[in-house]
Formats: structure tokens, C-alpha cells, sequence
């Protein structure tokens, strides 16, 4: 097919060209992950942590659940939220279904048991080396927490950039509870479904390319973050 | 890196911001309608007229038939617009929709093989043509979705007294596109709407072998949904919409919708 | 540290270990054992690998709860503080590290710095302060450990084989501070390998064997006439360590 453009002359296409519809459906992508994965990780942080310094009954299956949810297929946690936010759901007054909201809290439900698994397994690497140290200086349970998450923090930058890799991947929620409405709740990976579906291979192809370039940037955005901060503190 | 933390924490908190007020105030109606409209492009044209006359925007959420009945019910959409009479009107009478009205038709093609192995492309009718790639067991790729699509190619492989099976049919349980897509890679016969496959580009070897048999005509209506159920639903807004497509101005921009010089929907409302 | 101002070894409570065992996994790795120590003196734990020098020193500071007996202070527990062989140090800055002890010790923020400034000067650390804890050498990390365990103004310290991967220049600043801790009224509890080094610092000698402890005597009269049969193999370097 010597005419037709190829997805690499497409994605740079699509860059260079600066569609309006394309910006905001990218500029889309990245508020629904990025916040899903702040407010994720608000949640996830402090509570994998806690399960990382608390022993109490029960506490095995919490962990085996949490590192299972991290599984969790898309479409489920999509269908679940649907019901949840539908008009005839427990929380359908607030009318979130099909809103940029309701995909937000879809992918803060994918997000959140991985982040708060890795955290509880690195805080408790951590917690082994400092827990006789900050026994003696007298540290209490609760005031810890926030002493491993600043101690552990280069790891768990990777940690929720595993969960923004997650988020931003992920179709099957977003769809369902999103509804994939041009214009309005339309992001990078839904776009991809409905150009495959019309056969337009090369662009939903060029979207791709574009959804994994942006991806990349932040993760060198925050890998150049990360790196500095580590020159610094060591 | 405290910095670094802050302006990560802003820019999340603007995306949450930004995603709420991307909406554009209450003057919109969700309509749920099917993938194959969607794909086509009819929206993009027929939408903006109705917006820049009403100050109304429509959302669409397009899934497959059943899953925009299920999403009307639970009243997640304030307007219904899909092609399966029979389905539409049992959602009527279930009492979940006021009123139903023809809007406009579109038609099934068979498409296949360019070397047609089946030789369907001079049959008399679609129950012969269907009854040809049955005999001659060429792969059928089925969208298997029980969706309007679907049933509409059930009735037919029934007309043909056909009863599809074996290695040779093929349920996809996909879209209409993607089940295009998968006919394109195995070289299937397959039944699609015109209007997705005029849109469709990634066609291979597939070629458009059968069309104009009345029984492959597909009618799609407009429903109101009921206000009894869902009193909160926007239903004057939605009236204005459904009052719209069934009006001159609405049936002549269905009328002058065109993919690639060729015009998809055939706009039928019968006025009262 | 304004409060520079010498306690009376009197108003430091007594510690007292009264039957105290230790049992792991079926394995006694203490037997009980009664130990009191009070005043200001500075007691030097000795003892061959896996006589229990660390373990007792867990179990009078709290970090492990005795198996059996009881581990008590006389009146109030008093300040403590710890200094480990490996020092732990928090992956931030020096300053920070010091910050860090007195914040949790409830220091108002605002005193925070300058404190943790005037305790790096004192351990030789002021230039550094901005540098990665871990990234220090070893004597300056364990420095940086008795300078946090500076600021807490301990009544009772303990260190745990504090020297044992140091050089000769860092064992002797580590000795310094320790003088200076005890000059400044700080009951000392220190485990050591170092026979000249317990000779340089012990008030008072504990000597372990096989998780019992076999003698508690003044250093003077240990170094000079031991009481127990292992206690003089131990001053002719006939123990295995």
C-alpha cells in the first residue's frame, strides 16, 4: 500500500498538526489518569503502610486480596462502577455515569490495589531495616507511616507509575462507564477502539503510537525528577 | 522533590477541575444509540444542525442494541435511537418508552471474498445467498453479539432455513467493525450494514458481493422514553430531539448525509 | 544543648533486670539472670560471639520483651537512647536525620534547626550537613548516630559494639563522645569485642558466657582479679571468641 500513509506518518501527523480534537482528547487521557492515580494513591499510600506495620487477624487475607485485586480486569471494575453510578444504582442521584468523574473513579478502583500492595510490601522491606531504630527514638505506630512513605519514596515513584501505566492503558472501564462520548468523555485508548472499529487501521495505529509517547514523557518526567532528588539525598 | 510533590498534587487536582467543568452546563441529552450510526458519521453531521437551532448538545454513547436498551431502562440515557423494531417495540410496551417513530432505513450487504468461492453474487435473493455459503461451507464471520446486527442475520439464516453451525461459522461476539476487521483477515463472507461498511478502510481482499433484497432493508427508530420510571431524565429536551429527526429539517440532513459520495440512510418518517 | 548542666548520677532511675531470660524458638539464648545498674556508671558488656551482649542490651532498652522475668526502672523510665553497630539512618539529609529525632521528641519546629546544627558541629559533622546520610563513610554515619542520640540527652545510653567496623581515628572519636555522654551525666550500657577499649572506658565490667552471665565487677578489680573461672581465661585472651 505505497499510497496510503503508515502509522508512523500518521503519529506524526496527528502530532504535528495539532488537531483541537486531538489535544483534548489527549489533554483528557492525562486528567482522568493522573488524577485517578493521585487520588489513588491519597488512599493507597497510607493504607498499604499501615498494612505493612499492623498486625492483626486477618491481615493474610487483606494482603491476598489486595495483591489479586491487582488483576483485576477492566471490564469488571468498569461494569461494577456502571452499576454503582447508573440512574438505578445506589449512587445514581449524582448523575457521574458518563461523565470524565465516573471514569476517574473506574481507574482509581484499578489503581488503587496496586499501588497499596507494592507500597505495603516496600514499606515493609523498609520498616525491617528502621524498626529497631525508630523503636528506640520512640516513634509510635501511626507517626511511622508517613517516616517510611518519605523514606521509600523513590521506589514508590515507580510504584505509581505502575498505576499511571495501568490507568492510561486500560479500555475496557472507560468505555462502559464513560461511554466514550466525542468530545466529552472520549480519551486516548477508546478513541483507538472506535478507529479499529471502523477499519481505520493506520490512525487508531498513530493514536497508539501517540497514547505510548505520551506515557513515555511521563515517565521521563518523572524518572529526571526522581533522579535529581536521588543525586541530592542519596 | 517536596516541589515535585506539590506541582504533581496541582496538576492532578486541575485535571479533576478541568474534567468537571468540561461539561457544558444542563443543556444536553445523553442518547443512546447503536455502533454502526456512530462509525458511519451520521452524527457528526446531523448533530450540529439540531445544536445550533436548539442550544441543545447531544452525547452519544454507542454500544450494541441490547446493551442501549439495558442502559435506557436503568436510566442512564434520556433518548433511544436503534434498529430493532421488535426489541423497541416490547420496550415500549414494557412501559419504559411513550413513544416510537420510523426514522430513517438503512441496508444490509453481504460482503466476501473478491473471488465470491460460494458464488453468491448472482444469486435471486438473500435466503439463496445465505443458503450458497452454507453449501459450499466458505467461512461466515457472525457478529454473535445479539445485537440488532445479529438478530436481523438470525432471521434470515431462519428464512433460509439455514441453521448455521460448524467450523465454518465463526460468532465473533465482536462489533461491527472489528468483526469487519476479522472477516478481512480470514477471508470470511459477512453480513454488515452498508453504512459501516462504506466508513470501513482496512477491507483487504473483501468486496461488497450482495445487496438490494428487500428482506436486508433495516429500520431504525426513534423512541421517548417514559417519564414514569425515571423522572429525572431530561424529557423535554429529548422530545425537542425526537420531534426534530422526525421534521423536514431533520429527514432532509439525514437525506443529505453522504460517505464517499454515497448516501447511507434513507430518511422515512411517515407524518401523522 | 543549653542543659549541659551535670545530673546527679542520683536522679537517674535504676535499671533492674530481676530474673530476666530470653528464649527463641525453643532455644535459650539467655538464661535467666538478675543485673541492677544505677548511678552514672559507665558498664562495659564483654563477652564471646553469641554470648548475649546485644540481646541484654535489647531487653534493658525495650526493643525486645523478656521471655521471662521482668525488666523495670526504678520509679520512671528515664531518656533513652541507642547507637547500634550498623547505624540506621534515615535517607535524608544529615540535618534532616537530626531534625527528624527532635521532631518525634516534641522539640518546637522552629528550635529544630538550630539544635541539629550545634549537635553536627560538636561531632564534627558541620560541613556535611546537607549531604546524604547514607552516603557518609562509616565513621561519620556513626557520628551522625551519636549526634541524634545527643539531642535526645539521654539519661541512659546504650551502644551496641559501636567501633566494630571502624578505624582507628573514627573508634577514637566514637570513645571521645562517649566520654562526653558520660561527663555530661549519661549512664552508659556498651557491649564491646575490645579488651583495651573496655579497659579505656568501663566503670563496671558484665561479662557473659553461653548466655549466662558469670561475673559483674568493678573494672578495676575485673582487669586486676578476676572472680570467675571465665573472667580470667577471658583477661589472658584464652576465650575463644
Amino acid at each position: 500500500m505505497p499510497d496510503e500513509p503508515n502509522a508512523f506518518q500518521t503519529a506524526l501527523a496527528l502530532i504535528l498538526g495539532r488537531d483541537p480534537d486531538l489535544i483534548g482528547i489527549v489533554a483528557l487521557s492525562l486528567q482522568v489518569s493522573l488524577s485517578a492515580v493521585l487520588i489513588a494513591a491519597l488512599i493507597a499510600l497510607p493504607l498499604g503502610a499501615a498494612l505493612a506495620l499492623w498486625r492483626f487477624p486477618g491481615r493474610g487475607a487483606v494482603v491476598v486480596m489486595l495483591n489479586a485485586l491487582m488483576g483485576l480486569p477492566p471490564v469488571v471494575a468498569g461494569l461494577a462502577v456502571y452499576l454503582l453510578l447508573s440512574r438505578a444504582g445506589p449512587l445514581g442521584e449524582f448523575g457521574l455515569l458518563f461523565t470524565p468523574g465516573a471514569m476517574v473513579i473506574a481507574q482509581v478502583i484499578l489503581v488503587l490495589p496496586i499501588i497499596a500492595a507494592l507500597t505495603r510490601q516496600q514499606v515493609e522491606e523498609l520498616h525491617d531495616d528502621y524498626r529497631e531504630q525508630l523503636a528506640s527514638l520512640g516513634v509510635s505506630r501511626l507517626r511511622r507511616i508517613p517516616t517510611l512513605l518519605w523514606d521509600a519514596r523513590f521506589g514508590l515513584t515507580t510504584v505509581m507509575l505502575a498505576g499511571f501505566g495501568r490507568a492510561s492503558a486500560e479500555v475496557g472501564a472507560v468505555m462502559i462507564v464513560g461511554g466514550n462520548i466525542d468530545g466529552v468523555t472520549r480519551v486516548m485508548t477508546t478513541a483507538i477502539v472506535l478507529e479499529t472499529g471502523k477499519g481505520n487501521l493506520p490512525l487508531a495505529l498513530g493514536l497508539g503510537i501517540v497514547l505510548l509517547g505520551l506515557v513515555a514523557l511521563v515517565n521521563a518526567a518523572a524518572h529526571l525528577v526522581g533522579e535529581t532528588a536521588r543525586r541530592r539525598v542519596g | 522533590m517536596k516541589n515535585a510533590g506539590l506541582t504533581l498534587v496541582a496538576i492532578g487536582l486541575t485535571g479533576l477541575s478541568l474534567g468537571v467543568s468540561a461539561q457544558e452546563g444542563d443543556r444536553y441529552i445523553t442518547l443512546a444509540s447503536t455502533t454502526s450510526t456512530e462509525a458511519s458519521g451520521l452524527f457528526d453531521a446531523i448533530i450540529p444542525p439540531f445544536t445550533a437551532k436548539t442550544g441543545i448538545a447531544v452525547r452519544v454513547v454507542a454500544v450494541g442494541t441490547g446493551q442501549a436498551f439495558e442502559i435506557a431502562r436503568r436510566g442512564d440515557a434520556d433518548s433511544l435511537l436503534v434498529h430493532d423494531t421488535d426489541g423497541e417495540k416490547r420496550f415500549i410496551e414494557e412501559g419504559y418508552g411513550s413513544e416510537r417513530a420510523d426514522v430513517m432505513v438503512n441496508d444490509f450487504v453481504l460482503i466476501g471474498p473478491g473471488g465470491d468461492p460460494a458464488g453468491i453474487a448472482n444469486a435471486e435473493s438473500v435466503t439463496e445467498a445465505l443458503s450458497l455459503i452454507a453449501e459450499a461451507q466458505t467461512p461466515f464471520a457472525s457478529r454473535g453479539d445479539d445485537s440488532g446486527t445479529h438478530r436481523a442475520e438470525q432471521r434470515l439464516w431462519e428464512n433460509a432455513g439455514v441453521e448455521p453451525g460448524g467450523e465454518w461459522y465463526r460468532e465473533l461476539g465482536s462489533g461491527m467493525g472489528p468483526t469487519l476487521n476479522t472477516a478481512a483477515g480470514m477471508n470470511a463472507y459477512a453480513m454488515s450494514d452498508r453504512a459501516t461498511w462504506v466508513a470501513f478502510d482496512n477491507r483487504q481482499d473483501l468486496e461488497l458481493l450482495f445487496e438490494g433484497d428487500e428482506a436486508l432493508f433495516n429500520q431504525y427508530g426513534s423512541i421517548l422514553i417514559a417519564e414514569e420510571p425515571h423522572p429525572h431524565l431530561k424529557h423535554d429536551l429529548a422530545a425537542q430531539w425526537h420531534q426534530w429527526l422526525l421534521s423536514e429539517e431533520g429527514q432532509a440532513a439525514i437525506d443529505d448525509f453522504e460517505v464517499k459520495g454515497q448516501q447511507l440512510f434513507f430518511p422515512n418518517a411517515h407524518p401523522d | 544543648m543549653n542543659d549541659m548542666a551535670q545530673r546527679l548520677p542520683a536522679e537517674i532511675p535504676t535499671l533492674d533486670l530481676s530474673g530476666v531470660g530470653f528464649t527463641h524458638r525453643g532455644q535459650t539464648l539467655l538464661h535467666p539472670l538478675d543485673l541492677q545498674l544505677a548511678g552514672c556508671q559507665r558498664t562495659l558488656v564483654m563477652g564471646p560471639n553469641g554470648a548475649g551482649k546485644s540481646l541484654l542490651l535489647r531487653l534493658a532498652h525495650g526493643l525486645l520483651a523478656p521471655s521471662r522475668g521482668r525488666v523495670s526502672w526504678e520509679g520512671r523510665p528515664p531518656r533513652q537512647a541507642m547507637v547500634f553497630q550498623r547505624p540506621v539512618l534515615l535517607k535524608r539529609s544529615a540535618l534532616a536525620n537530626l531534625t527528624y529525632a527532635l521532631a518525634i521528641s516534641g522539640t518546637p519546629r522552629r528550635r529544630r534547626t538550630p539544635l541539629a546544627r550545634e549537635a553536627l558541629e560538636r561531632f564534627g559533622l558541620g560541613a556535611l550537613e546537607k549531604r546524604p546520610a547514607r552516603v557518609l563513610s562509616g565513621g561519620e554515619q556513626q557520628r551522625l548516630a551519636l549526634a541524634r542520640a545527643w539531642l535526645v540527652d539521654p539519661e541512659v545510653l546504650f551502644l551496641d559494639e559501636p567501633t566494630a567496623a571502624l578505624d582507628p581515628a573514627a573508634i577514637q572519636a566514637v570513645e571521645a563522645a562517649v566520654r562526653d555522654f558520660h561527663r555530661r551525666g549519661t549512664r552508659i550500657l556498651m557491649t564491646t569485642h575490645d579488651l583495651q577499649q573496655a579497659r579505656r572506658l568501663a566503670d563496671d565490667i558484665v561479662l557473659l558466657f553461653g548466655g549466662r552471665l558469670v561475673e559483674h565487677s568493678p573494672a578495676e578489680r575485673f582487669f586486676a582479679d578476676p572472680q570467675s573461672p571465665e573472667g580470667r581465661a577471658f583477661i589472658r585472651g584464652e576465650l575463644v571468641w
